[in-house]
C-alpha cells in the first residue's frame, strides 16, 4: 500500500537548489498592472474591457478543478488571489522548496489573444514593467518573461528590444494558440529578434485562441481540454520545423511549458518517416525533424505523467535527452508538482542535478 | 497504542476539521454528520495537507446522461490534485486497492469518564462536563 510513501508537504527539506521553470504571478489588484499603461489605454480597459474568448468575464472557457485554478492552500492570509503575495510565495514555495531561481509565466490579461493590437501592446509593456517592479526587483530569485503582443510582430519586436539584455528577464513569453500556426511567416520578426538576442522562447500551454483546441472540435469537459496542451505543442513544433524557422535561425531555443513530454518521441518518429517520403515538398528542410527537435526544444515536466511502469518515463527522457528536461512546479496552480515527489523513479545525483537545476541554469544563463 | 484527547466535540463543527499533532504526527480530525474520523494530514500521492481539501459528495453514473449524487459531506478532495478519499475509511476512490490515508480510530467520550483515565490528556485539557474527541494513536 502507498501508506509507506506518506509524506507531508514541506516535511522534508529540499537539499539542493532547484530552478522552477513555471511560476504564475498575479497582480493583487488589476490596477497594479493598469497603472503602467498610458491613460488612454487605462480608460479603454475601463470602458471597453479586455477581449477574452470566454463566456463570462473573469472566467475560463472550461470550468477548472479548483477556485482560481489554484491549490486550495495557496490563498494568502490577506485573502488576495493565489500567486499575488510575494511574502507568502516565499514562505509557501520559494523558501520551502529551496528555489534558487524561478521563471515567471504571466497568463493574465490574455495579451496574445487580444484583437485590438494597440491595446495588446500596451498590456504587454505594462505587464513587463509590473514583473520587474513587483517581483524581479524585490525578489532576485524570480526571473521575468518578456510578454509580447504576438499578433503584432512589429510591436512585439519593439517590446523585445526594450528588455533584451536586462538581467531580470530570462526569456520571451508566447502561448501556442495563435491566429495561425506558430511557424508562419507573419511571426518571423519575433523569431529573428529572439535569434539576434539569443533569447529562449517559452511557450506556455493553454491560451484561448480562436480555434478549437483539439483537431476534432471543441471539447466538452475539462478532462478533455486539459490534455490538448500536448496537441497544441505538437502542432507548433511541427509548424516551426516544416515552415523552415529552425533552418533559418539555427540558434533558436524553445521551451515547451506544461504540455507534457511523453508524446515527444512519437512525434519525432512520425515526422522523420514522413520527411523521408515527402522531403521534396519542403526542400527548405535539410535536417531530420527529430534532429531539429533535439536541438531546439526543451520540455518542462509538470504536470508530470504517471506511467504504470515508471521506467517508461526514464526511456522517454533518454529519447528526448536528459539535458532537455526542466523541472517546473506550476505554483500556485492546482496541478502543482512538488519537487521531492514529482518523479516516480530514482534519479542518480547527476540526473537530479540536470533536471532540477543545471539544464535551466545553462539554458537561461542564470547566475 | 495510547488514547489521546484532542478536542471538544464543539471545537469541530459538522463539515469541518481540526489538525492536531500527536506523537509528532499531524492528524486531521473530521466531523462528518456528528461522527468523528481521523487520519494522517498528508495525501499519499504528493503529500498535500489534506485539512485544506474540499468536503464533497460522491457523484456516480451508470451511463452517460444519468448520475447519482450520494454521501454528501463524506468525501474529501485533495487540495492539490483532487484525488477523492472516503473520509470514513481513508480509502482512495480512484485507486482503492493500493492507496489510502492512514487513519486512526476516533471516538466521543464524556469528560467525567476521561478524568478517570487511563487516557493521555496532555494534548488537550479535559473538564468533567463536556464531550471530547479521543484518538487512538
Amino acid at each position: 500500500m502507498n501508506e509507506t510513501l506518506v509524506r507531508t508537504a514541506g516535511a522534508t527539506p529540499v537539499k539542493d537548489g532547484v530552478v522552477d521553470c513555471d511560476i504564475h504571478p498575479l497582480p493583487a489588484r488589476p490596477d497594479d498592472v493598469l497603472a503602467y499603461m498610458p491613460e488612454r489605454w487605462q480608460e479603454h480597459h475601463r470602458v471597453y474591457g479586455s477581449h477574452f474568448r470566454a463566456p463570462f468575464r473573469e472566467s475560463s472557457p472550461w470550468p477548472r478543478a479548483a477556485p482560481a485554478i489554484s491549490r486550495r492552500d495557496a490563498w494568502p492570509p490577506n485573502g488576495n488571489m493565489p500567486g499575488s503575495d510575494l511574502p507568502f510565495m516565499r514562505e509557501q514555495h520559494l523558501d520551502l522548496h529551496n528555489i534558487e531561481f524561478g521563471i515567471l509565466q504571466v497568463l493574465g490579461f490574455a495579451t496574445g489573444s487580444q484583437r485590438n493590437l494597440d491595446y495588446s501592446a500596451a498590456i504587454a509593456s505594462a505587464l513587463n514593467q509590473w514583473q520587474l517592479d513587483y517581483w524581479c526587483n524585490p525578489e532576485p530569485r524570480l526571473k521575468g518573461s518578456i510578454v509580447i503582443p504576438t499578433e503584432d510582430p512589429e510591436a512585439a519586436v519593439a517590446e523585445i528590444e526594450r528588455w533584451a539584455g536586462h538581467p531580470a528577464f530570462a526569456q520571451i513569453f508566447m502561448t501556442p494558440r495563435l491566429t495561425e500556426p506558430m511557424g508562419r511567416r507573419r511571426y518571423w520578426p519575433i523569431y529573428e529578434a529572439a535569434s539576434r538576442h539569443n533569447l529562449p522562447i517559452g511557450i506556455h500551454g493553454g491560451g484561448h485562441g480562436a480555434h478549437a483546441t483539439t483537431g476534432g472540435g471543441w471539447p466538452s469537459y475539462y478532462i478533455e481540454e486539459h490534455p490538448t496542451a500536448g496537441q497544441s505543442a505538437q502542432a507548433l513544433i511541427t509548424s516551426l520545423i516544416v515552415e523552415g524557422v529552425l533552418e533559418r535561425w539555427t540558434n533558436l531555443r524553445f521551451v515547451v511549458v506544461e504540455a507534457g513530454f511523453a508524446w515527444v518521441p512519437a512525434l519525432g518518429w512520425r515526422l522523420d518517416k514522413h520527411w523521408r517520403r515527402l522531403r521534396s515538398e519542403v526542400p527548405h528542410i535539410e535536417r531530420l525533424p527529430s534532429e531539429q527537435m533535439h536541438q531546439h526544444f526543451w520540455f518542462t515536466t509538470q504536470p508530470v505523467d504517471e506511467p504504470e511502469r515508471p521506467d517508461d518515463m526514464r526511456r522517454t527522457f533518454d529519447w528526448i535527452g536528459w539535458d532537455r528536461i526542466l523541472y517546473a512546479s506550476d505554483y500556485p496552480h492546482w496541478d502543482f508538482d512538488d519537487p521531492r515527489y514529482a518523479f516516480p523513479f530514482r534519479l542518480s545525483p547527476e540526473e537530479r542535478a540536470m533536471l532540477f537545476r543545471d539544464n535551466a541554469v545553462s539554458l537561461f544563463g542564470l547566475a | 497504542m495510547a488514547r489521546y484527547v484532542v478536542a471538544t466535540t464543539g471545537d469541530i463543527p459538522v463539515g469541518t476539521n481540526k489538525v492536531v499533532t500527536v506523537r509528532g504526527r499531524e492528524i486531521a480530525v473530521f466531523n462528518v454528520k456528528g461522527a468523528f474520523y481521523a487520519f494522517l494530514n498528508k495525501c499519499p500521492h504528493e503529500g498535500a495537507r489534506l485539512c485544506h481539501g474540499a468536503v464533497v459528495g460522491l457523484v456516480r453514473s451508470d451511463e452517460p446522461g444519468t448520475f447519482e449524487y450520494t454521501r454528501q459531506g463524506e468525501i474529501l478532495r485533495c487540495p492539490w490534485h483532487g484525488w477523492e478519499f472516503d473520509i470514513r475509511t481513508g480509502q482512495s476512490w480512484v485507486d482503492p486497492e493500493n492507496t489510502w490515508v492512514k487513519n486512526y480510530p476516533a471516538s466521543i467520550e464524556r469528560g467525567g469518564k476521561l478524568v478517570e483515565g487511563p487516557y493521555k490528556a496532555e494534548v488537550f485539557p479535559v473538564s468533567v462536563e463536556e464531550d471530547y474527541v479521543v484518538l487512538e494513536v
